[in-house]
């Protein structure tokens, strides 16, 4: 019996291979949400008296918001007096480089295949690295200095660089936005900041890492990018988590700002414990994300592989502010087992000639549910505004869920919305005729996905393209049969 | 190569192929005819080991092993290749990835290495030649937005690469031109080497002109009731399918 249960749990480990646990010693504040919870998270990172009068302000006003229900989800009510805000791994003095950072931290993210020591660390990727609630480390920061980049923790900026985090925090992205936005800036903890300055081109892919390891705990991170007039900078975010039965939140803010002619692409891999079979466990991730192209000629560009989680409700959206500015959002969301997901973005045209493009892709199998939601807003003075949207979900099996709520608004008669959707099942004729030319079942059901997914990979940079296909591979293990 | 016997095979509960007997022998190419709704597909089929096609009955030894056995790409593996009537579409899967994929996988099964990306390009290349086919096939995915003399084309391709020990075309000449029907035929003769088998079920006697089977059967409600040799494909084509009834009265 017992050994049954191992082997199982053998299995599922290898499903989810980032489901380990680092025991280090935490330094937590006591569980629960008020102002003195608030006051001291401020006041562990030093903070300013501005920063802990936003938070303030921010929680005053999420004290007369209630929870989004609007979804195409099945929230379980979530006690957000029983999670504890702040949890850092302990340190005796901060570390001043990553030689002195708690060996057991460094080898959890070699675990996680992100090296961060020099003679092990990715070629040209500059990597931020959350744990918990605070950031460990930022590999490269001499070499983006020198190129005037600043990339750093979120506390960091707010030492270094407190005039850009008060002008740009919450310009996107304002605390009365939502719920979780609300919450989120009133006890956010850490995350990354990243500056590229006017005409530059960032030498290096930038990315953060987060993980969540302690438990009874929620990781609210804040993301602030801000790409001066003709920059340039490709970002990318990955995250796990240990596997639990209880649910844990994540509820994230990630705002840009992409200035005159600036390009800003932004992907995300994101690989949270989805929980088991049975749907027991699992991070519940609401997230907001904006990106604003502030000014003319901006780009702002997301693309996001989400496999993970047990609830995901993320919208990355643009503003498209500027005069011939262009957002583009390209999605592939997978649930499995008792995954669910309401996923899409928004596109708000206010400047003239501006283009949007939508191509999102989602799968959905075993009791899974998978919704896009996108809303398209054309405004009166977005003359000769053009969107074009991709909606194709794919299932695996009968017992799983797909939707589509797409939402046009146009004010102006000169604008163009395209809308494409289609639902298709993964055919028994496409994995017979595999089968019968030598694939096994699991590396039809791969190849078949891959395909689908293929616009969305080609977006995004290499390696992170290969990681997201050997994800979907591991997701959807034992997905058919 | 092949040896079925008494075989029996139902379709959602119902009895298609009602004991039928065939025996293929190396290097042979034996071709299988008879009117719509005989069977012919399903014999395919239940060859390749499709779900839900299910074996009721008999026996098929294909090589010195038990088909019956074997999940379908275990078979594609042992040397056994289908080309499909209506080849499938994947799309977003490049069709020379697909093809390189599912060389490998055949070869790892059989405990050998991998095919390098130049030599299988070499192999494609020359097939591709043979078959008169457009290079930039090669990069489109899997059968998408290919006409359906392109499809069957693509199969015949497939098995040039692929080197199977025996080969089920199911009614590759449909809907081909002369001219495809030729290249067809001339890529299915290439590949006789006196070892590799070939089943042929047609419909029509033109592609058998081209091919000189060894043996013709008919086949009928599920059990081969006639067989012969080429002259058996012409009468056919001659008189039809109508003689068929008078020799089961």
């Amino acid at each position: 019996m017992n050994q049954t249960v191992e082997q199982v749990n053998q299995v599922i480990q290898q499903r989810y291979k980032a489901g380990f646990y680092t025991d280090i010693e935490s330094d937590r504040v006591r569980a629960g949400l008020d102002e003195e919870i608030i006051a001291m998270i401020s006041a562990k990172k030093e903070e300013p008296s501005w920063l802990l009068e936003w938070r303030l302000k921010a929680f005053h006003h999420w004290q007369t918001m209630r929870e989004p229900n609007w979804a195409h989800l099945k929230v379980p009510a979530i006690d957000l007096q029983k999670i504890h805000y702040y949890a850092a791994p302990k340190q005796k003095n901060r570390p001043k480089s990553l030689d002195e950072v708690d060996p057991k931290l460094l080898e959890t993210f070699d675990k996680l295949g992100v090296p961060l020591h020099e003679r092990a660390r990715l070629a040209g990727v500059a990597v931020d690295a959350v744990f918990d609630s605070v950031s460990v480390g930022t590999t490269f920061q001499k070499e983006l200095k020198e190129a005037g980049v600043i990339f750093c923790s979120f506390s960091e900026a707010v030492k270094e660089h407190p005039e850009l985090v008060r002008e740009y925090l919450g310009s996107v992205v304002p605390f009365t936005d939502n719920y979780f936005a609300a919450l989120n800036s009133a006890v956010f903890s850490d995350g990354s900041f990243v500056y590229i300055p006017a005409n530059t081109r960032c030498p290096m892919e930038l990315s953060t890492y987060f993980r969540i390891n302690a438990r009874d705990t929620g990781q609210f991170e804040r993301t602030l990018i801000i790409a001066e007039p003709g920059s340039e900078v490709s970002y990318l975010e990955g995250c796990t988590a240990p596997m639990r039965d209880e649910n844990q939140l994540h509820a994230a803010v990630v705002e840009l700002v992409a200035r005159k002619k600036a390009k800003i692409k932004y992907s995300t891999v994101q690989n949270w414990y989805p929980g088991d079979e049975n749907g027991k466990g699992g991070i519940y991730n609401f997230v907001t994300k904006r990106g604003d192209c502030r000014e003319d000629d901006a780009r702002i560009s997301w693309t996001q592989v989400e496999t993970g989680s047990a609830i995901t409700w993320k919208y990355p959206s643009c503003i498209l502010r500027g005069d011939r500015s262009a957002g583009e959002f390209y999605s592939v969301a997978l649930t499995h087992n008792h995954q669910q997901a309401d996923t899409g973005t928004k596109m708000i045209h206010l400047g003239k000639d501006t283009t949007s493009k939508i191509i999102s892709k989602g799968i959905s199998a075993g009791h899974s549910n998978n919704s896009y939601r996108g809303l398209v807003r054309i405004a009166k003075r977005a003359e000769n505004a053009r969107n074009y949207t991709q909606c194709d979900s794919l299932l695996i099996g009968k017992t799983c869920g797909a939707h589509t709520f797409p939402y046009i608004e146009s004010a102006n008669s000169t604008a163009k919305v395209e809308h494409e959707a289609t639902t298709s099942r993964i055919g028994e004729d496409q994995l017979f005729y595999c089968r019968a030319r030598g694939l096994d079942e699991e590396d039809a059901v791969a190849m078949i996905v891959d395909g689908f997914c293929k616009e969305v990979f080609k977006e995004l940079p290499m390696e992170f393209a290969v990681e997201a296909k050997a994800l979907l591979e591991i997701s959807l293990e034992g997905a058919v049969g | 190569m092949l040896k079925i016997n008494n075989l029996k095979v139902a379709v959602n509960g119902k009895e298609i192929l009602k004991g039928l007997d065939l025996n293929v022998g190396p290097g042979e190419l034996h071709a299988i005819m008879g009117p719509n709704g005989s069977g012919k597909s399903t014999l395919g089929y239940a060859l390749a080991g499709r779900d839900g096609y299910e074996m009721t009955d008999g026996s098929v030894e294909f090589d010195g092993q038990d088909l019956s056995e074997l999940e379908p790409e275990e078979r594609a593996a042992a040397g056994l290749f289908l080309a499909f009537q209506y080849p499938v579409e994947i799309p977003g899967v490049n069709n020379a990835y697909f093809l390189r994929a599912a060389l490998n996988a055949q070869r790892k099964a059989r405990g050998e290495e991998e095919v390098d990306s130049m030599t299988f390009l070499k192999t494609v290349r020359e097939s591709i030649k043979t078959l008169k086919m457009d290079e930039a096939l090669l990069k489109r995915a899997v059968n998408e937005g290919f006409s359906g003399g392109e499809k069957k084309r693509n199969e015949i391709v497939q098995m040039a690469v692929l080197q199977p020990k025996l080969a089920i075309l199911d009614e590759t000449d449909s809907g081909l031109d002369i001219d495809a029907l030729k290249l067809v035929a001339e890529g299915i003769n290439g590949l006789r080497d006196g070892k590799r088998s070939f089943v042929v079920i047609t419909h029509y006697q033109r592609l058998l002109d081209y091919l000189t089977p060894d043996r013709v059967h008919v086949l009928s409600d599920g059990r081969i009731v006639e067989s012969g040799g080429q002259e058996l494909s012409q009468r056919l084509e001659a008189e039809g399918y109508a003689f068929l009834e008078e020799t089961a009265a």
